[in-house]
């Protein structure tokens, strides 16, 4: 065994630990907070040999903004404004966790026609989130140009959005008890248009990325996670389907009005990066179908139902989930009752796919953590809270 | 040397300098502008017509940028490392013919030149890792190394097959043809003005562009300084004039592998030939010089702009990969190549002999290369579970029920 070598000066301040191998040491390489590829602030701290994993260490809390402290003290209203600030790329799956919760808990139901103007919603953030994917993780293998393709589509559903919400992002459109208005009249018409060049821009993603040598050199085999392994690390969302667990919530617990819709669910069966970047792929061509199936469904009628204007749940508690983009997102609420909740406790899928990093990533290149953490498809808004 | 002969290389050496500048001004903002368009945006569209000016601008502000020293770093391997990959990048244009003998310095031994200014580079990248102190940079800076050590084989064996082509090391017989001598026999060797190199050995062109590419980092290869795992590479730590310099290299470089696979395989100045009828075929005179460092100018920008539109298509390779494509690849191919035309020029054979020998290889390599790594062969293991058909979930409540099939030849889906 060699002895701890002290830090050197290489003309530098790399530091070198001590490798098993004897004779050699290994560098620590700090990734992030600030480096283009770990998707906002996460940091990695990576032992290599050379360009050889060999321990990660992940620290996240950079971006804890203590969101859950934060909800005990905002009415339930208020809090959906926190939870569009969770997963800031899929906004609207975020507001029916919480709306739904409380709903739960209080006992009401949202008008049909709410319920389907809430599932055309999420399901085009399914879209907006995984298109920015595509983009991203092309850009962490080196490739450009997906990522703006996917923007340019992206920006057609955020003005989609911009039209029915107001707003880009942060929408704060989804009601305890319904919506917050109708949408407007031609928002069919333009959401069916709107699914055509979605599913154009998808195809063209998959043409440019799906087959292409190196991107199947760089994915193919490339952090591999078996289903049970998966499952015993909490992952959910693509990247639990992507190992071949078929769960999803939207079959597996029924919510809102997803069991009238017919829907494929997208299971992989390798459990590799290509398997998740697929599983993605199909997701959102399923999202496609059942924004066209739900708008087929469509009925005039309230959005809102009649509740008071300020909720006051009875005292309880309740635990609802929907699937994000990400995976399971899911929500505990107590509640003595009235306008706050007493605790209030988010269940991330970002930050339970992000603990199998680890296992993940050790052995492998120092280009590959950065593609496997493309796949697990963080959003530190959400791991951090 | 006479006096002139001195003031006609200083006027050389200065009209290059400015030349290329411009060059690499220009070349940047092509670069800009052959992205955007690859990527449906404008590109530069505001300093200048069509964003022209928008080099000069980024120019002025790196220059006026501070130049920042990180406090650890070696400072003098730090401020000498972009001395050491920009000057040879400029060295190298000296011999480059931009017509019949006109080059900054008219060469014998051109080709022998270029392959050892060029190997110069790699250690001004391996000194700025260094010098820096970020690990970033070291990485970035040892990938620089072995790539670029393993990429300059391929590139001097293919070299080496047009020297013995032409049996001349002189880039003018590389051009322009070469006669030589063996006994009594005089011989004539072809130069590029009917049919370009390209086209007597496209298995040397295709292994010089990859590894042009490589030599180059350019995407696919762009590891030593990708953007998304080593933020840079070499570069991490430089800013204002210094990293200004490097990003000089880096286009003049581009700019380098460009002219020499035009000069290499497209003829240069030479092919196709300006037609006789207008600029007349005297070679001596200025029009007929003009037009051919015009032609040769227009279609190194073709190259460099091939080069853009594969940076605007493909992912990037892994460090392993990349080293494996060259050194089971890239590495054997030359060899055959050189061995190839060592053959066909001992026993005689006619030259398109060159081309129908070496494209079956060609194929054959390129179709090795991807059954051997296995990849295409991948089974489809993404498949769709529908609740409706019962494979996943609890049954949906109206769920078709399995679909009648009434008669013969109408098969339900």
């Amino acid at each position: 065994m060699t002895e701890n070598v002290a830090p050197t000066n290489l003309g530098s301040t790399i530091i070198q630990v001590p490798s098993p191998e004897p004779g050699t040491v290994d560098m620590m390489v700090n990734m992030g907070p600030q480096h283009p590829a770990t998707h906002g602030v996460f940091r990695m701290e990576l032992r290599v040999d050379g360009e050889q994993i060999q321990d990660l260490v992940p620290h996240i809390g950079y971006l804890h903004r203590g969101s859950e402290k934060l909800c005990e003290h905002e009415s339930y209203s208020q809090i959906i404004t926190l939870f569009d600030r969770l997963d800031y790329v899929s906004n609207f799956n975020n507001e029916l966790v919480i709306v739904s919760a409380v709903e739960k808990l209080m006992d009401v139901a949202p008008p049909p026609r709410a319920e389907l103007i809430r599932i055309i919603m999420c399901e085009f953030n399914r879209i907006a989130s995984h298109l920015l994917f595509y983009g991203t993780f092309a850009i962490d293998m080196g490739a450009i140009t997906p990522l703006l393709y996917n923007f340019r589509d992206r920006e057609k559903i955020q003005a989609l959005f911009e039209s029915v919400s107001g707003a880009r992002m942060m929408h704060n459109y989804f009601r305890v008890g319904g919506v917050k208005e109708d949408v407007a009249d031609e928002f069919e018409s333009r959401s069916l248009a709107l699914c055509d060049e979605l599913e154009h821009g998808i195809d063209e993603t998959d043409r440019l990325l799906t087959e292409n040598e190196i991107f199947l050199e760089r994915t193919s085999g490339i952090g591999v996670i078996s289903g049970e392994d998966a499952l015993d690390w909490g992952l959910s969302g693509p990247v639990l389907r992507a190992s071949g667990v078929p769960y999803d919530v939207r079959v597996d617990e029924p919510y809102s009005r997803y069991d009238e819709l017919d829907f494929g669910i997208p299971v992989g069966s390798a459990g590799d990066c290509w398997d998740r970047f697929y599983v993605r792929i199909l997701e959102a061509r399923e999202s496609v179908s059942i924004i066209r199936q739900a708008i087929a469904l469509m009925e005039p009628g309230d959005t809102m139902s009649k509740i008071r204007r300020i909720a006051r749940p009875p005292a309880g508690e309740v635990y609802a989930h929907c699937e994000n983009p990400r995976g399971d997102l899911g929500v505990y609420i107590v509640s003595e009752g009235g306008e706050r909740p007493y605790r209030l406790k988010v269940r991330p899928p970002s930050f339970c796919n992000l603990q199998a990093l680890r296992d993940l990533t050790v052995g492998h290149y120092i280009a590959d953590a950065v593609v496997i953490l493309g796949t697990l498809d963080i959003v530190l808004g959400e791991v951090d809270r | 040397m006479s006096f002139t002969d001195i003031l006609f290389a200083f006027a050389g050496l200065f009209g290059l300098f400015s030349a290329l500048l411009v060059g690499v001004l220009s070349l940047t903002w092509l670069e800009r502008k052959t992205l955007a368009r690859i990527q449906q945006r404008a590109g530069p569209s505001v300093v200048g017509p069509h964003g022209l000016l928008q080099p000069v601008a980024d120019a002025m502000k790196l220059a006026t940028k501070e130049d920042i020293i990180p406090a650890y770093a070696d400072k003098l391997l730090f401020w000498m490392a972009p001395a050491f990959v920009a000057v040879p990048a400029f060295l190298i244009w000296l011999a480059i013919p931009f017509g019949d003998r006109i080059a900054v310095r008219v060469l014998d031994l051109g080709l022998l030149y270029l392959v050892a200014i060029s190997g110069i580079g790699v250690v001004g990248l391996l000194m700025g890792g260094w010098a820096s102190s970020s690990r970033y940079s070291m990485l970035g800076g040892l990938r620089a190394a072995a790539q670029l050590v393993s990429y300059e084989i391929p590139i001097v064996i293919v070299i080496l097959s047009i020297a013995v082509l032409v049996q001349s090391l002189s880039l003018d017989a590389v051009i322009g043809g070469n006669t030589i001598t063996i006994g009594e026999a005089t011989r004539d060797l072809p130069g590029q003005g009917l049919i370009p190199f390209a086209f007597v050995m496209p298995m040397g062109f295709v292994i010089f562009f990859i590894a042009g590419l490589a030599e180059l980092g350019r995407t696919p290869f762009d590891i030593h300084h990708a953007e998304s795992e080593v933020v840079g590479g070499p570069f991490v730590e430089y800013s204002g004039v210094h990293w200004a310099v490097f990003f000089l290299a880096e286009y003049l470089n581009t700019f380098v592998i460009s002219a020499l696979i035009v000069v290499l395989f497209f003829g240069g100045w030479s092919w196709p030939n300006p037609p006789e009828s207008i600029f007349g075929n005297d070679l001596s005179s200025i029009t007929t010089n003009f037009v051919g460092g015009a032609w040769f100018m227009f279609k190194t920008y073709i190259v460099a702009v091939t080069i853009f539109w594969i940076r605007g298509t493909y992912p990037r390779l892994r460090i392993d990969q990349l080293m494996t494509f060259a050194w089971q690849v890239l590495i054997p191919l030359s060899f055959v190549n050189f061995v190839l035309i060592a053959v066909v020029l001992f026993y005689d054979w006619p030259l398109w002999m060159m081309p129908t020998l070496s494209l079956p290889i060609l194929i054959g390599a390129a179709i090795g290369v991807q059954r051997g790594r296995g990849v295409r062969d991948r089974p489809q293991t993404v498949r769709i579970l529908r609740r409706s058909a019962g494979e996943i979930g609890r049954p949906m409540p109206n769920a078709p029920t399995q679909t009648q099939i009434s008669g013969e030849g109408q098969g339900g889906d």
